[in-house]
């Protein structure tokens, strides 16, 4: 890999699996000979992977020692209608985090723990380790998640897992509008229950609760007593991946990620003529519609900029709309700044990011 | 520990820097009178000792920005410095460095609690957020030892851990957004009070990069809902290997404690003698924290007994209310202020892979036969993050050196197994030197490459974190851009 980039003579487009529709300009540099497990330690809570190992693989690994990926990582196929298998470092690259981000476990850059990966000329690079609490230098680990390979290509990703809970239910709630569903999740989210899922759809409102049997339903008790006609779902396992996948977007022409704070969510979708599914509380907004879109998208991300956050361009009609919001220019020059320095030749995964 | 010669030209103008700090900030906000300098010359790492050139206490991001584009103007190093806890030396000055303290920015700007959020000015103790939101039930997870005295802007610089990170992550894993002011003066925003970043991670870099980026003037933090309760179980075992392993079963099994502390044998007789707290006199003790309501208490510690038990402790205690509690936590708690009482002792902070624990502990103490000092050890055992405590004797000639070297070879030994140089405390000045061992040249290269960037002059918290030799070139290249 590093001589590949090395002798490199003009822009490298990166691919694990190819499924989250983002390939770069220029020749293609496949990751998929970096693969496999290289350790994982079920007592340690702890794995290391080859940065084109599916994430198949890995969870079937993880299964099979009753563990897990905490991040919960969306397969991006079913809403893009892409083919090919995820890669772990595609999900590391993209920061790829799922609706167990409200809880304490985080995101995929939260449970990442190390990384090699080799720069723009070549030279490889590793940061971090395979240890939980490690402050030893600059946490560049930190910056390669969500980067989308623009600072260098990841070839080996060391991760932190997590045990599956033995008991899971969902509290639904029916027939919400938007702003009384962001309500309720907060009402969940702020109570002492340790919600793992916070998600509306359709007409339902999630709340997830994980963990021993007795403690589950202690919770879920507790929980549902705090809101009028809830209903406990037992075996939900397959709304949360809809909510994970997005997949009920999958008819659209255009899907939107937008990340800000959840009680702003309703602002932010107001009078516009979209479907919208919230997650993380309302904090992840994801905004579908149909048609040409170049003007909603100018205003989605006018509001995110005003209210707080930003908008991403997941699946686009248009590939010469550009995907990421624009960052305020003294963010802008850092970013560009750090680009320079990982990438001096100016050659990794170009167009992405802008 | 070698640090840079101080710059002479600096030293020479030292009246005109003051004049134009004092033209920016309050009356009181500079401090440059060589016998109240000297309350900067030193963090917690109290070995070293160098006054500033001046100390400055700015009370708005305004006045934080005024003070470093002056410093900037003038090719003056600046030292941030929070509460000055560092174990590390992060907040030791140079003697031609100027001490930027943010203790006057204490504020608490905003508190959410339906968006989960509390903003604050970064010179707020780190306890003292938690007592903002403690009223109303809500808390902010990372808890370092230091919690009373250290502030959250050191907190957000080291990258802060705690006991209770097992569960809930460290500072890295709660901050959501920042005020950072550059070298130059230059004030971003990087994150808010939202979960992810927009462009690339800048946050996450900034997290943990010792001051060397920029002054971290305000903070978003993530807060979260107290459980509605806590109890611990004290287990006891006559040796260290038993009782790692016993650590990893729990943490396979799927439970996830709030905290799992290790003492050894010399800690918990040295803490027995001092603090009385009843322990058993065994090889190793775990002290294991669960939360939740009673009922969710009792099912989980119903589970870590069941794995205790399978490993024969000599001694399984559990607290049936809170003065029971309190009395498993207090010999603990007293630890440090036991080593303390009966010798000078170093504290180090490496971590390692939990399943390395017992390979480690049993290499710690051949080799403090080796070196002829005794070590004591009292850890974080479920993220492997250790703190073996070197007890010697500062007044005689040669011991703190012997000392230094014995630490050295047990961050090394750290390093070999998989692990890091440390796990929360930070490189500072303390482990510089060897970070060497565990990074490339190349590695280290690429920490320099986000510095030449944020502070391309290199004059923020100078000398710490890469060893001289490393950053010879971009300091050298800093000056010749001058």
């Amino acid at each position: 890999m590093a001589e590949a980039v090395a002798g490199a003579t003009g822009p490298l487009a990166v691919r694990g699996g190819g499924t989250r529709g983002l390939l770069a300009e220029g020749a293609v540099l496949e990751t998929g000979g970096l693969s496999g497990i290289t350790l994982y330690e079920p007592g340690a809570l702890t794995l290391v992977a080859q940065a084109g190992t599916p994430v198949a693989q890995i969870e079937a690994a993880l299964e099979a020692e009753g563990q897990m990926l905490a991040f919960e990582p969306m397969d991006h196929r079913g809403v893009l209608g892409s083919v090919g298998e995820p890669t772990i470092g595609g999900v590391v690259a993209a920061n790829v985090s799922g609706p167990r981000r409200v809880a304490p476990s985080g995101a995929c850059r939260d449970c990442l723990l190390g990384v090699r990966f080799v720069d723009g000329l070549g030279q490889v690079i590793k940061n971090g380790g395979r240890v939980m609490k490690n402050v030893t230098g600059y946490d560049l680990v930190k910056l390669q998640a969500g980067a989308y390979g623009t600072l260098g290509v990841l070839t080996e990703v060391s991760l932190r897992v997590a045990p599956k809970p033995e008991a899971s239910v969902t509290l639904v709630l029916e027939g919400l509008s938007l702003g009384d569903a962001v309500a309720a999740m907060s009402r969940g989210l702020t109570s002492p229950y340790q919600v793992t899922g916070a998600a509306h759809f359709g007409e339902r409102t999630l709340l997830r609760i994980e963990g021993f049997e007795g403690s589950v339903r202690y919770r879920a008790g507790q929980l549902s007593a705090m809101f009028d006609g809830a209903r406990i779902e037992e075996d939900a396992a397959g709304l949360w991946a809809q909510v994970r996948d997005v997949s009920g977007f999958a008819g659209h022409d255009a899907v939107w990620r937008i990340s800000t704070v959840p009680g702003r969510a309703l602002e932010m979708v107001q009078g516009l003529d979209v479907d919208v599914m919230l997650d993380w509380g309302g904090g992840l907004i994801w905004v579908a519609a149909r048609g040409d879109v170049a003007g909603l998208h100018g205003t989605l991300q006018q509001r995110a900029a005003r209210l707080g956050g930003h908008a991403t361009l997941v699946k686009t009609p248009d590939p010469a709309l550009p995907r990421f919001q624009p960052e305020p220019a003294p963010v802008a020059r850092l970013t560009q700044g750090i680009r320079a320095k990982f990438d001096p030749r100016g050659i990794l995964n170009l167009g992405i990011m802008g | 520990m070698q640090m840079p010669e101080p710059n002479g030209a600096i030293l020479a103008k030292k009246a005109r820097i003051v004049d134009r700090l004092q033209a920016v900030l309050p009356a009181g906000a500079v401090i440059h009178d060589e016998a109240e300098t000297r309350a900067y010359e030193c963090d917690a790492l109290t070995a070293y000792r160098c006054p500033p050139l001046a100390a400055v206490l700015p009370s708005t991001t305004q006045e934080v920005s005024d003070v470093l584009r002056i410093c900037h103007e003038e090719g003056v190093s600046v030292v941030p410095r929070g509460s000055g806890t560092s174990l590390a030396g992060g907040a030791l000055p140079t003697a031609d460095s100027v001490i930027l303290g943010v203790a006057r920015m204490n504020a608490v700007l905003e508190t959410d609690y339906d968006n989960r959020y509390i903003r604050v000015q970064t010179g707020r103790t780190n306890l003292s957020v938690t007592g903002a939101v403690e009223a109303d039930d809500f808390f902010y997870a990372p808890d370092p030892s230091s919690q009373l005295a250290c502030a959250i802007a050191g907190n957000i610089a080291m990258n802060s851990g705690g006991a209770h990170c097992l569960k809930y992550g460290v500072t890295t894993n709660n901050l959501l957004g920042v005020t950072l002011v550059q070298m130059d003066g230059t004030v971003v925003e990087l994150g808010g009070a939202y979960m992810d970043a927009g462009g690339i991670d800048l946050l996450g870099v900034v997290c943990g990069s010792e001051g060397q980026l920029g002054v971290v003037t305000e903070a978003t933090l993530r807060i979260l809902r107290k459980p509605e309760g806590a109890l611990p179980v004290l287990i006891g075992y006559d040796s260290n290997e038993v009782a790692g392993a016993c650590v990893s079963d729990i943490i396979k099994a799927g439970v996830l404690p709030v905290a799992i502390e290790f003492m050894d044998a010399p800690c918990i007789r040295a803490t027995e003698d001092f603090a009385k707290a009843g322990y058993p006199d065994c090889e190793a003790l775990l002290i294991i924290e669960v939360e939740g309501a009673p009922c969710e208490i009792e099912e989980q510690l119903a589970k870590i007994k069941e794995i205790a038990l399978r490993h024969n402790p000599v001694e399984l205690r559990e607290a049936r209310d809170a003065d029971e509690a309190a009395r498993i936590w207090l010999g603990r708690k007293s630890a440090f202020g036991a080593m303390g009482n009966i010798n000078d002792y170093m504290c180090l902070d490496g971590t390692i892979p939990v399943t390395e624990l017992p390979y480690v502990l049993r290499r710690i103490g051949e080799m403090s036969k080796e070196y002829g000092l005794e070590v004591a050890n009292v850890f974080h055992a479920g993220d492997g993050n250790m703190h073996p405590l070197i007890l010697f004797n500062a007044n005689a000639p040669g011991q703190l050196e012997l000392c230094e070297a014995f630490g050295a070879d047990i961050l090394k030994l750290c390093v070999e197994v998989g692990g890091c140089l440390t796990g929360e405390h930070g490189v500072g000045i303390e482990k510089r030197d060897l970070m060497s061992h565990q990074y490339t040249p190349a590695d280290l290269e690429a920490q320099m490459a986000v510095k030449d960037v944020f502070d391309p002059k290199w004059l923020l918290n100078p000398a710490k974190v890469f060893p001289l030799g490393a950053s010879d070139g971009h300091r050298a290249a800093a000056l010749a851009a001058e």
